[in-house]
């Protein structure tokens, strides 16, 4: 695995737990005190990885300021800079009135003249009134003004389809973004590596958009002390196998975990990988999987048409079809707006079983 | 732990978030005496966001009830009144407009900020050359060498006297009619053409339409084709300008069809809100190509507009050059002193077509062109100025418009005859350095123009 490979040789992104490979996504039970203090790292959720990775990339760099809705003294909607206004002050993190385009904008400004801002978007949903800024302005002017002008911004916010939010808080707006030149995408699914791709995004001198999940936030995880930074361009293997490659990332890969307990209970042995990377896709490690199982399942929360799916099934039939011994089979959510009822929305998202169905269809 | 909903909070004002973050305080806000101590101790214990310096007495005005005049609403106190009256539509007389000198360059008040003779000097001849420059370059685009160009005629006194009023640390940020200020900054007449032509040397690696320019040595941002982007980009800049506490500020141009974007709106608010150093120069030249201001809106201009956001602002005559450099001078002073934005309003006139891909003949009548063009000649009327102070004469007018003509065309010809860039620089920039995927693209588009070269245009070299 390549990002094994990277840590024995000397790791470029600092320290890293070597060898750790993820079997059970979900969180651990509730560990007994004296067992907790004696293992290294701290426990925190997903969220509060998330503010300290900000944390640490605000106390590093005085450049880095955030600008969003309610993300001062509210301490934000999912409490991700709660804290930070209080100690940083009221310039480095900005409450913003809403007009998305505006601190959007502001964000590419303040960033051309020397700030690394993070703009944060209330519900991701929000963010298509930037959409001009984002495609037009923070993607293409660094290209535009010939390399004169870079845009080290961060655009997060939480997407994704939650508990019954309604349709314009339920967007996937990975699917809308995937195309503009000039823009990096990661997903973060874990308390590790949330914190990790937040201080990447953060150094990172490109505009990087990082999606997380509404329903990710309470996740919890024991993470290490030291500092690490993860690269923004690599898929992370979350369970090695030999009969089938499952890609997924965000809230999808919990499903596929679920569904890989039943499958192994019947005796398949899938091979699970969080892309994580949405632009551009890390061909390595898919390519080195593929490679290996010949059969490939890709389980997102996008919708059929146009969503990352439909990306990631061109890029491996063009560069891996040699390999495949089966057609891509691709499980999304349907062409539909989120219903809010919650059966309906239920059914609008891939579940474990329709997993596990086409795992078996697939490796007929 | 339930996942609340904040979205909800989203829309409830300053009064009910204070509501539902005090009835955590077990106290109701309105109910007993002693909760007044309770909200000032709240209130002394977070910044000036939540403070209310008028907490108490609004407390007051509700306990003595009855005989209120006035009432401390959340924004301020507000006096009462029992005239069912609407504020006018349109105002008897528009705002009025700052001139200092008169139609035929004349002084008619002394009530400007004085300019250096050098200064003036290099005023006039920077005008002159931004006339010579768009005459040419026009021209050169009808004869078919370049592919687009757009003209400030009639807007020369904005481009070059609002830039003489600044100072080279503060960032512009242009919508596409001020090339006269990237002229006043230094910008060359080689620099202006090798964009034009889209050359090697063109420091935006021939990646923009034609009048695109950029140069952040000039602290000048690249043009985007959006319309009205740059105004919030300016707001961000000039906030960066606030953290660093820099002594400089940020002025952004844009014309009156601007003002209708949602842009325009939300950055005008921000800037008031954060109280940044940020000039907001709307050139209203009467025209959004074909649209007229009386179809892009119905206000008194976009002075008016001003006092609705909470920002200082004035109307000047665009097409004196004096009154420009007055009015950006003292907004400059009051933009960095107290940290807030202004906003300038410079009434002029289009005398050009919106570009080469216009005909403004078609929705104008040519006499009413013709009128502003020779009448109220912003570059006339500076020259009289001069010539009545002393400064210039017939002869120097006919020596700089010669060589201001030798020198753009030969620019011109020097960048007709540079090379384009390398196809190498199709993928660069589009990240800090060359992803994978653009690697093989790269190398795949190679392959195509070997197998095919004689398909591929020759002057593109690889």
């Amino acid at each position: 695995i390549r990002s094994e490979a990277r840590t024995i040789s000397g790791a470029i992104n600092g320290s890293r737990k070597t060898g750790k490979v993820i079997t059970k996504a979900v969180a651990a039970q509730a560990e007994s005190p004296a067992s907790a203090a004696s293992k290294p790292g701290h426990e925190l959720l997903l969220f509060e990885a998330l503010r300290e990775g900000l944390e640490e990339e605000m106390d590093r760099d005085p450049r880095v300021c955030v600008f969003g809705e309610d993300v001062g003294h509210y301490g934000g909607s999912y409490k991700v800079t709660k804290g930070l206004a209080e100690k940083y002050g009221d310039l480095r993190v900005l409450d913003t009135p809403i007009a998305e385009n505006s601190f959007t904008g502001m964000a590419v400004g303040a960033a051309m003249t020397g700030l690394r801002p993070i703009v944060e978007g209330m519900n991701m949903g929000f963010l298509l009134l930037a959409f001009n800024q984002i495609s037009d302005n923070c993607g293409m002017l660094h290209y535009t003004s010939g390399g004169q002008f870079t845009i080290p911004t961060v655009i997060r916010g939480p997407g994704g389809v939650g508990r019954q939010l309604g349709a314009e808080h339920s967007q996937r707006l990975e699917s809308y973004f995937q195309s503009i030149p000039g823009i990096q995408m990661v997903a973060c699914s874990t308390p590790y590596n949330a914190k990790g791709l937040m201080k990447a995004a953060i150094r990172s001198e490109n505009p990087v958009v990082l999606f997380e999940h509404v329903l990710l936030y309470n996740l919890k995880e024991r993470i290490p002390d030291e500092e690490y930074v993860l690269s923004l361009e690599e898929a992370e293997m979350v369970r090695p196998g030999e009969h089938v490659t499952i890609l997924t990332y965000s809230r999808m890969r919990y499903h596929v975990m679920q569904a890989a307990k039943t499958l192994v209970n019947k005796g398949y042995d899938p091979e699970v990988i969080d892309i994580r990377s949405l632009k551009p896709f890390d061909l390595y490690t898919i390519g080195n999987s593929i490679k290996k199982t010949h059969r490939v399942l890709i389980v997102e929360e996008c919708m059929r048409t146009g969503g990352i799916g439909a990306s990631l099934t061109a890029a491996i039939n063009e560069n891996f079809h040699d390999y495949l011994d089966a057609q891509i089979v691709c499980l999304s959510s349907q062409d539909v707006p989120t219903p809010y009822a919650g059966t309906l929305e239920e059914w609008t998202v891939v579940q474990p079983p329709q997993i596990v169905a086409a795992v078996e269809q697939l490796c007929k | 732990m339930a996942l609340y909903l904040p979205f909800l909070r989203r829309r409830i004002g300053f009064l009910g978030m204070m509501n539902s973050t005090l009835s955590n305080f077990k106290t109701s806000v309105l109910s007993e005496k002693n909760s007044i101590t309770t909200l000032s101790d709240f209130c002394n214990s977070f910044s000036r966001r939540f403070y209310s310096n008028k907490a108490d007495k609004q407390f007051d005005f509700i306990h003595n009830g009855g005989d209120s005049k006035e009432l401390n609403f959340p924004g301020g106190i507000v006096k009462f009144t029992s005239e069912l009256k609407f504020l006018a539509d349109v105002p008897e007389e528009r705002i009025h407009c700052y001139r200092v000198l008169d139609d035929s360059g004349q002084l008619i008040s002394n009530n400007f900020v004085q300019v250096d003779k050098e200064i003036a000097v290099k005023m006039y001849k920077d005008m002159v050359m931004l006339q010579t420059m768009d005459t040419i370059f026009y021209e050169a685009q009808r004869q078919g060498r370049i592919s687009f160009y757009l003209t400030a005629n009639g807007e020369e006194a904005i481009n070059i006297a609002s830039a003489a009023a600044l100072s080279m640390d503060d960032l512009v940020f242009p919508q596409y009619r001020e090339a006269g200020v990237l002229l006043w900054r230094g910008f060359t007449l080689q620099e202006f053409a090798n964009q034009c032509f889209g050359n090697k040397d063109d420091n935006g690696k021939g990646r923009q339409m034609p009048i695109h320019y950029g140069s952040n040595k000039h602290n000048y941002f690249t043009v985007a084709s959006t319309v009205a982007t740059q105004i919030s980009h300016a707001v961000g800049a000039a906030y960066s300008l606030k953290m660093d506490g820099r002594d400089a500020c940020t002025i952004t141009y844009f014309g009156d069809g601007g003002t209708s974007t949602g842009d325009f709106h939300a950055a005008l608010n921000f800037a008031a809100v954060m109280e940044v150093p940020v000039i907001f120069f709307c050139r209203n030249n009467g025209w959004a190509i074909s649209t007229p201001v009386s179809d892009q809106f119905r206000s008194d201009g976009i002075v008016v507009r001003g006092k609705a956001y909470g920002i200082r602002s004035i109307r000047v005559d665009g097409n004196d050059a004096l009154a420009v450099f007055s009015a950006v001078c003292m907004a400059r002073t009051i933009a960095i002193r107290e940290s807030k934005p202004v906003l300038i309003e410079a009434l002029a006139y289009r005398a050009g077509h919106h570009s080469t891909s216009d005909d403004s003949s078609k929705y104008r009548p040519i006499e009413e062109i013709e009128w502003w063009r020779e009448a109220q000649n912003p570059v006339t009327r500076f020259r009289e100025w001069l010539r009545g102070e002393g400064l210039w004469t017939t002869q120097a007018e006919t020596e700089l418009r010669d060589s201001a003509r030798k020198e753009v065309l030969h620019a011109i010809q020097v960048a007709e005859k540079v090379e384009k860039p390398t196809v190498k620089e199709i993928f660069t920039d589009v990240y800090d350095v060359l992803p994978s995927n653009l690697r093989d693209q790269e190398k795949s588009l190679r392959e195509t123009i070997e197998r095919h070269s004689q398909d591929y245009p020759i002057d593109v070299p690889l």
